[in-house]
């Protein structure tokens, strides 16, 4: 059975769940092969996670220099083991780093990508949602290695058994290109709440909410359901909060399976961020707003006493 | 260093307040369906260029690959102060991928000579590869400083904030080099009716395949890396139902919420 190349996204010493995710999906293809780059010491930690999902080789590339440098280690990295173990496809994460790191393998392998894929089949055709969820779209790559970045949390990692042994890979740095330091790095500090893009229940809030106060009600009602907190543009321009909460055409799309709008109107670039969620709940003074033709339960009402409300009745449910 | 010398990149796109579709027969974007406007991020990419400009002195020159409508945004770029332009229009381009794409703006950028900084928009609002700026970087040998939200040039050194979901990265790099700037980057200026007037006379070059030695059936549809082997628009997801909140809304959500066993 052929190889499939798997980046593993690590931070702290842990792999992220996008990465259980991939070698899931790995799984359908071949044999998975985890790549682990970094500093030195990193695969030590994080072998046992990789074992756990049915990685049978683990290979290790570790050097002082990893963190220092942005995203070449990890395409030098893939690109010379792709020319060695010839593997069915290599996967990477659709995050923003992990789309960098393809599209530069593809092109130093001569090999065609896909972006962001929700689902690959054993034979290797992906499916994308495009245009915000608009359009699915099936495709392959016809030439070279398929090198594949996956959307977080479109797929569920599912435990398998793997061998993941380990086999130590020296890089050789590549000269003809001209380095960039990475000069300092400030992660951003996880909450209590789960992250955007991962959680299986969004609550956002817009233009409705008023003001960065009261974005409060949102807050609860998602603590509430243990969810995220979304905003929309229009809330999130007004500085009621802050963007990397912004979900939308410009910022994250999520596809939770539920998704409340909170005194969201509804504008078409709101929706292709998350059109895609399996149950949407509105609630909205105007009964005209748009956010009302996509949602399977909407309320015609006050988000401020709707929402607490909510918040009470989730609470006394779950005791 | 004296003065800079800087590309920016432009794409048009459909307007996302507009309906995307996809053509039927070869599953490529459906240019007439759609208003077709200067991608959001790209103003922020000129103007970011023209700050740079503006405390450095230099030039700025746009490029943009596309169809004969694509001059549109560029006169847009033009009209916001940028200096000239080079527009790469071929009809052998159509359909043409990332990887081609990239070629093809890589070689159009290799025409200018002495080009001290490649800036760009991180993501396309169609295509959302945002991977393109990474691809020129590979590509021209140079070092990317990408998804940037502040960027600054200190002699000849330039260096980035990058913000994604990891979070904060500082960044630093010598000149050349390529830049792609996020969201938080700036405000882009509006045109002044001067500088609509003035971008009427701004010189255009307009290149083909031939004058960026590019053999044809590299690019487009049929030389692609990658193929669609089926489209479809999403059925449009209908409207469920709707109360009047009457005192009681909150409790009818979480009725519907576990009836739908979400709660």
């Amino acid at each position: 059975m052929s190889e499939v190349l798997v980046l593993v996204d690590h931070v702290d010493g842990a792999v992220r769940k996008s990465t259980l995710e991939l070698l899931t999906a790995a799984r359908r293809l071949g044999e998975p092969s985890a790549v682990v780059v970094g500093a030195p010491g990193t695969s030590a930690k994080i072998r046992e996670s990789l074992a756990g999902h049915g990685a049978a080789k683990v290979y290790v590339v570790e050097s002082d220099t990893a963190t220092d440098l942005l995203v070449t280690p990890q395409v030098d990295a893939l690109a010379l083991l792709a020319e060695r173990t010839s593997p069915a496809a290599v996967l990477v994460s659709a995050t923003a780093e992990g789309k960098e790191i393809a599209g530069r393998v593809a092109l130093r392998t001569g090999s065609g990508w896909l972006v962001d894929v929700d689902d690959i089949a054993a034979d290797g055709v992906a499916t994308q949602s495009v245009f915000g969820g608009a359009y699915v779209v099936k495709s392959k790559v016809t030439t070279g290695t398929p090198v594949i970045t996956v959307r977080p949390g479109a797929i569920d990692a599912e435990a398998a058994e793997g061998a993941a042994t380990e086999e130590a890979v020296e890089v050789p740095v590549a000269e003809a290109s001209k380095p960039v330091r990475v000069t300092g790095r400030e992660p951003v500090v996880a909450g209590d709440r789960p992250e955007l893009s991962e959680a299986s229940v969004v609550v956002s809030g817009g233009r409705g909410v008023g003001s960065a106060d009261s974005f409060s009600v949102v807050e609860e009602l998602a603590d509430a359901l243990g969810g995220a907190v979304g905003a929309s543009r229009a809330a999130v321009d007004s500085g009621y909060y802050p963007g990397q909460f912004q979900v939308g055409q410009t910022g994250k799309t999520v596809s939770p399976q539920l998704y409340v709008a909170l005194g969201i109107s509804g504008a078409i670039q709101h929706r292709a961020g998350m059109q895609t969620s399996k149950t949407i709940v509105a609630v909205n003074k105007d009964p005209e707003a748009p956010i009302f033709e996509i949602a399977d339960f909407g309320v015609v009402g006050d988000l401020f006493t709707v929402a607490p409300q909510l918040s009470q009745e989730v609470a006394k449910r779950r005791g | 260093m004296e003065t800079m010398n800087i590309v920016v990149l432009i794409k048009q796109v459909p307007d996302t307040w507009s309906e995307r579709k996809l053509t039927d027969t070869d599953h490529t974007l459906d240019r007439d369906a759609a208003d077709a406007v200067i991608d959001e991020i790209n103003e922020r990419a000129v103007e970011e260029a023209l700050l740079l400009k503006e405390a450095h002195g230099g030039k700025v020159t746009v490029v943009s690959m596309g169809p004969d409508r694509a001059t549109d945004a560029i006169r847009k770029a033009l009209s916001m102060g940028a200096d000239e332009a080079v527009h790469i229009s071929d009809a052998a381009l159509h359909g043409s991928d990332t990887i081609q794409t990239a070629k093809v703006l890589a070689s159009a950028i290799r025409t200018i000579e002495g080009v001290d900084l490649v800036v760009a928009g991180n993501e396309a609002t169609d295509g959302r590869a945002g991977a393109i700026p990474a691809m020129l970087a590979e590509l021209l040998g140079l070092p990317q400083l990408t998804h940037a939200r502040r960027v600054e040039v200190e002699g000849t050194e330039v260096r980035v904030e990058r913000e994604t979901e990891d979070g904060i990265t500082h960044l630093a790099a010598e000149l050349p080099a390529v830049v792609s700037v996020g969201e938080k980057i700036n405000e882009p200026r509006y045109p002044s009716f001067k500088g609509i007037m003035a971008a009427k006379k701004k010189p255009v070059t307009t290149l083909g395949l031939g004058d960026l030695g590019i053999d044809p059936s590299e690019v487009g549809l049929a030389a692609a890396f990658t193929s669609v082997v089926e489209s479809a628009p999403k059925p449009p997801r209908g409207a469920g139902e709707r109360v009047e909140d009457q005192g009681d809304g909150g409790v009818r959500i979480v009725e519907y919420l576990a009836a739908q066993k979400l709660v």
